[in-house]
């Protein structure tokens, strides 16, 4: 290598210098490219095959225990449908979701892959946009499906045990709008893992976040605090997810679409924040 | 063309980097020095938009780097060789960065190729080596064939083939026209790769020089004279006019004049134990220039010019010292 051109240029600074050019295409990029990026992140590691691969055998084989059961007890579901049976795998199923959701964001800051990532794709919006979205249509789709395949191996099981067909609003609520309230609760833990940035740290909120409501009111003896423990019951995830089985705790409280919209409504609130934080911190 | 105005960085009460006024240039590798802990890795995340300045600007071509439609044609960086999520192939890694900027996946293959990753593209990146991680990293900031690319210590964990393959990969990018930007705190490593030279220290520029002048300006060169009668070789020195600093047992003659040490002390009748030309480290001299920030208050806005003369009683080293030093100094006067 010569190097006596270097200073030469040195000396005229003023000169115009031989600017490389690339032959690549320039690209103007948007949501769409940052989408398929996060498709190609989300689908090459083995945390995600894991996670959902835990989820469907918890809610399927859970599901079907439960079935199983039922059916070979001579005890009547007295006129209930049979899609309530789904719950409990599906309640211990969200755990993975939770997982999965946090880790999708909170993991590239353990790993340092956010600063790769926010070289590539510098409007952190976008990051974090692409990265919900992607995250909650593989949560749906996988969810809705093990829902409905065990919503319809229940109904099928029990017929003989007592129980009505649902109905068509009953179904809707029991795969979709169920699901659809699975995969915002992982998107909110998607972005509780945005701003919380550490995986153990957000994964821990979010199950206490479940959990903990329940088990305080659990404990809550005291007749003065009889209706905080009431809201805390009522308004706990596992009694909203419930709710769309039409099986909740008690008689008062959110009812039919309203655990959905809560949901919505907290996420959105999260969202907002994540993505005030994402902008105003360094990477 | 990078340009750094201005450029400040604190976290609470610590400056990171403190009022950084540079450019870049096109054409030439600019070497970015200064002791670990100086601010280089900080502003190179600035540049990349990574961590937001408490004042001052970046332009990349005259634009801020949030504002590139499509940043990794622009500037490709390697900053942490760990950036990478380990569970995820090399492959993978580099197609996700290739679709988040609408870049053709074949360019994934043909970077690998260029690093010499081909063989373990589908292997997971937790199972690489540091000097393997190093080429992933490399291989993602050639990924968009950009006309910038910032460098943050790359030899680190590369084996000498590895760090002669990254030179001249630097090289050839920098002879392309591209604009070159490495960081190090080995000033041997830039003396061997650099063509222009900033230094920091303690966030504040030292420096902004060609590779050249700087060697020129830092390299100092004497000739080191062991005698039992140093009193009188110190005389005889004095009186043919040559400067003479005493360091111990030995003396240190200014300038490159072992000759005319040699022949003055054989026709004084002078014994010698030892005559040998010796030349300054520009190590050292980068020593000399991030010492100096410690008081770097009191010196204003200008670098020090040079070691000075109580440094120079600090350079002699073993004897073995000498011949190692006269080698590398002989390796950039080849260049």
């Amino acid at each position: 290598m010569s190097t006596p051109q270097p200073p030469a240029a040195q000396a005229a600074p003023g000169q115009p210098y031989p600017v490389y050019t690339s032959p690549i295409p320039v690209v103007r990029t948007h949501l769409g490219h940052a989408v398929a990026s996060e498709w190609t992140k989300i689908r090459s590691v083995r945390s995600t095959v894991w996670t959902l691969g835990v989820f469907i055998l918890l809610v399927v084989g859970i599901g079907m225990l439960t079935g199983v059961v039922v059916s070979a007890s001579s005890s009547s579901l007295n006129g209930e449908n049979a899609l309530g049976l789904g719950f409990f795998g599906l309640l211990l199923g969200s755990m993975c979701l939770i997982t999965l959701g946090v880790m999708t964001t909170a993991s590239e800051y353990g790993t340092g892959m956010v600063r790769t990532t926010m070289t590539a794709c510098p409007t952190r919006g976008r990051v974090l946009a692409a990265k919900g979205i992607v995250f909650f249509l593989v949560a749906f789709a996988v969810t809705l499906v093990s829902t409905t395949l065990i919503a319809l191996a229940h109904v099928a099981m029990t017929r003989d045990n007592g129980a009505v067909d649902p109905t068509g609003a009953e179904w809707l609520k029991g795969t979709v709008g169920v699901s659809l309230y699975v995969a915002l609760l992982g998107l909110l833990s998607l972005a509780v893992g945005s701003v919380v940035r550490h995986s153990a740290g957000a994964i821990t909120i979010m199950i206490g976040a479940v959990l903990a409501p329940l088990v305080v009111a659990l404990f809550m003896f005291a007749e003065s605090l009889e209706d905080v423990r009431m809201a805390l019951f009522e308004y706990s995830i596992p009694n909203q997810m419930s709710i769309f089985y039409a099986n909740s705790l008690s008689e008062t409280g959110p009812s039919g679409w309203d655990p959905l919209w809560i949901m919505l409504g907290v996420t959105v609130a999260v969202f907002a924040g994540a993505f005030a934080l994402l902008e105003k911190r360094d990477v | 063309m990078i340009e750094i105005e201005g450029l400040t960085k604190r976290y609470g009460e610590k400056m990171a980097v403190n009022n950084l006024t540079f450019t870049v240039r096109p054409g030439i590798i600019t070497g970015f020095l200064g002791p670990n802990g100086a601010g280089k890795s900080t502003t190179m995340r600035m540049v990349l938009g990574l961590d937001r300045p408490t004042a001052g600007d970046v332009r990349i071509d005259g634009r801020r780097y949030d504002q590139l439609k499509d940043p990794l044609t622009v500037v490709g960086a390697l900053l942490d060789a760990k950036a990478v999520h380990g569970g995820r192939s090399a492959y993978n890694h580099l197609l996700c960065l290739a679709q988040a900027n609408g870049i053709p996946s074949r360019r994934v293959g043909e970077v690998l190729d260029t690093v010499g990753l081909t063989p373990v593209a589908k292997k997971k990146a937790k199972g690489f080596s540091l000097g393997m991680g190093q080429r992933l990293g490399i291989a993602g900031a050639l990924l968009g064939d950009p006309r910038i690319l910032m460098f943050d210590e790359p030899v680190n964990g590369l084996d000498p083939e590895g760090i002669h393959w990254i030179r001249n990969l630097m090289k050839t990018l920098a002879g392309q026209g591209r604009t070159v930007f490495v960081s190090s705190h080995l000033m041997s490593e830039m003396a061997l790769t650099a063509d222009h030279l900033v230094v920091i220290g303690q966030g504040r520029l030292l420096a902004d020089t060609s590779m050249a002048d700087f060697i020129a300006r830092n390299s100092r060169s004497y000739v080191r004279v062991r005698t039992p009668e140093r009193e009188r070789l110190r005389d005889a020195l004095h009186e043919a006019g040559l400067t003479a600093v005493e360091a111990g047992e030995v003396l240190e003659v200014e300038g490159d004049a072992s000759e005319s040490v040699g022949e003055l002390a054989a026709r004084k009748g002078i014994v010698l134990h030892e005559l040998s030309p010796q030349r300054a480290s520009l190590e050292e001299a980068f020593m000399g220039l991030t010492a100096e920030s410690v008081e770097y208050h009191a010196h204003g806005g200008q670098p020090p010019a040079g070691p000075g003369p109580e440094q120079a009683a600090v350079i002699p080293g073993p004897p073995g010292d000498g011949a190692a030093q006269q080698q590398w100094g002989s390796e950039w006067r080849q260049r």
